[in-house]
């Protein structure tokens, strides 16, 4: 659906893009993941024709973004970061104006907006005027003008920032309601989200990309052994440390808090052990009460931090946001 | 078509939405309302007194009010104009609806052409207080109507050759009052340009004279169609909306 080969942007000397490749399937949700500046904007902008690229192929659709613009255009749906709003219009007005600048023909322009509407739950503010609405309704009035003319891509630019968690909630169950019909790409610094609702990422940083690849895969790129927390009852700190580090495969055990009463450790595992099952059975064969055993350190934010940090270039490019 | 239709019916909607529609037509309604008062208050004076003294001159009504008014309603809508235009694509950068039109499936020109559309029917809107006034002496007296005509002809033609610098200023910049202030201070030059065809007589004193809007605008008050005029403010209508097409274009590759 999107073939990007080679993409570069550049701003007078600064690249905001490097020689950049990726594709995205027909049905993908695709996280763009990267620190602010890291190139994410600028790759979207690319993609809708917003900005034409410096050099490199870039194809949305099967159209060439600078041989069809229009037909790209006509393939997207696209929510950059502030949401394109007039702020002195009515929602349903605006909402018609976007139909009509989509290229939906004129009789089948208020059954869209209607549709839109139901669709974003926007029904009891279709009258009110766009700068009295709160940022969570701005936000949907923006994915609402994004899928108006219900197009095969959909890009968009940190669709969840500046919102309250509950919002947000909200913003991201109607995008997941979205996949299905529509291939997405979405931009966002925050990793639950990607891990929520994306079936690939690609990590971007200094305008390179560092990752492509699953959720599920990235987990297993964790370098080195797991973190395991554990809690125990009924021992001193002391016989139970000695206890752990006994056991196969544990290279290092931590004290940390725990309630009184109790003792708790985070314990690192050498490479390629397993060591939550041996360390469950060495607590309860002892006769202590195991009350807390999980995994810590597992995140994608770990995973994340940890690519950016080991391959970020000394000299960061500058960021590509816009500067009219 | 249907594109700029769409556009130019939005832009218009934003005016009128505003209370800026109802400002500038009430200031431009206010200022040459007092100015036919006064054009008709001292034509009606000098003819009474013609009455009296028994000498009966001939009275233009046209001369004497219609082409005054319509003259100075020219220059004060030089000055409206910059009102009108300087938001076009000011505000659309500022805001960021900019990159909802730019990535529409719509050509630069229909952009251009619909948002230059919208603003002429805003300052038809203006212009068109005038016609009250005028409406008024038709009540009451048999004006030429030929000349009226031509002198709103007139109107319309500088006020599209100055919206369309207007609208190319405006996508230079993301602040109105810088996109405002230039485009004030780029017609108030080529009002004076005329001023050099007083002193100077050579072919430079005359192309910088040439290039005066206003010295284009006076014949069409008296009545007259000149090509010559026509075709000046058609090609700088056309140069204006050029501009704003090259830096529309070239907004997408500095932005």
């Amino acid at each position: 659906m999107i073939k990007v080969e080679g993409l570069t942007k550049r701003y007078a000397r600064n690249y905001a893009v490097k020689n950049i490749s990726f594709e995205v399937g027909k049905g993908e949700i695709v996280g763009f993941l990267g620190k602010n500046g890291a190139g994410k904007t600028t790759t979207m902008r690319v993609l809708t024709c917003f900005l034409p690229p410096t050099s490199g192929k870039v194809s949305v659709a099967g159209f060439d973004v600078i041989e069809q613009s229009l037909d790209v255009r006509k393939n997207i749906g696209y929510l950059p970061e502030t949401p394109p709003l007039y702020p002195e219009m009515e929602v349903g007005d605006y909402l018609t104006f976007v139909a009509k600048l989509k290229g939906i023909p004129s009789a089948d322009v208020p059954k869209r907006v209607d549709e839109v509407i139901e669709r974003t739950a926007l029904g009891n503010v279709r009258h009110t005027i766009i700068g009295k609405l709160s940022k969570g309704y701005r936000q949907r009035v923006g994915i609402a003008q994004a899928i108006i003319h219900n197009p095969p891509v959909l890009i968009l630019d940190e669709p969840t920032s500046g919102l309250d968690p509950e919002q947000q909630r909200e913003a991201r169950q109607l995008i997941a309601s979205l996949s299905g019909d529509h291939t997405i790409i979405l931009s966002t610094h925050i990793l639950s989200e990607v891990e929520q609702s994306c079936s690939k990422v690609i990590i971007i940083n200094a305008g390179e990309i560092i990752a492509v690849d699953s959720v599920a895969n990235l987990h297993l790129r964790r370098k080195g052994g797991e973190m395991v927390a554990i809690q125990v009852k009924g021992a001193s700190e002391g016989e139970v440390r000695q206890k752990l580090e006994l056991v196969r495969g544990v290279a290092k055990v931590i004290g940390r808090d725990a309630p009184e009463g109790y003792v708790g450790f985070e314990i690192e595992s050498l490479e390629q052990y397993a060591v939550r099952p041996d360390l469950a059975r060495a607590v309860v064969e002892s006769g202590w009460d195991l009350t807390e055993l999980r995994t810590v350190g597992e995140s994608l934010e770990e995973i994340f931090l940890e690519l950016t940090k080991s391959e970020a270039k000394p000299a960061a490019t500058k960021t590509g946001e816009l500067t009219q | 078509m249907r594109n700029i239709f769409t556009i130019c019916g939005r832009e218009v909607n934003a005016y009128f939405t505003s209370p800026i529609a109802y400002l500038l037509m009430g200031l431009f309604g206010l200022i040459t309302g007092f100015m036919f008062y006064s054009a008709t208050a001292y034509f009606i004076s000098v003819s009474t007194q013609q009455q009296m003294t028994g000498q009966s001159g001939p009275m233009d009504i046209g001369l004497y009010v219609i082409a005054p008014l319509l003259g100075n309603a020219g220059v004060i809508g030089l000055f409206l104009v910059p009102l009108i235009s300087m938001r076009l694509f000011a505000e659309e950068k500022r805001s960021g609806t900019i990159e909802l039109l730019l990535t529409s499936p719509i050509s630069d020109w229909e952009i251009i052409l619909g948002k230059w559309l919208g603003a002429m029917v805003m300052y038809l809107a203006i212009i068109a207080m005038t016609a009250v006034n005028i409406g008024m002496l038709f009540a009451w007296s048999t004006p030429d109507w030929r000349p009226i005509l031509t002198g709103y002809l007139g109107l319309i033609l500088q006020g599209a050759t100055v919206l369309a610098i207007g609208t190319f200023i405006s996508t230079t910049t993301k602040n109105q009052i810088i996109a405002g202030g230039s485009t004030f201070a780029i017609c108030l030059l080529l009002w004076v340009l005329s001023w050099v065809s007083n002193y100077s007589d050579t072919w430079y004193g005359k192309a910088i004279a040439y290039c005066s809007i206003l010295t284009h605008f006076e014949p069409f008050s008296k009545g007259i169609v000149d090509t010559k005029d026509v075709i000046f403010y058609l090609s700088a209508i056309f140069l204006g909306l050029f501009l704003t097409a090259r830096s529309l274009e070239s907004l997408r590759w500095r932005a």
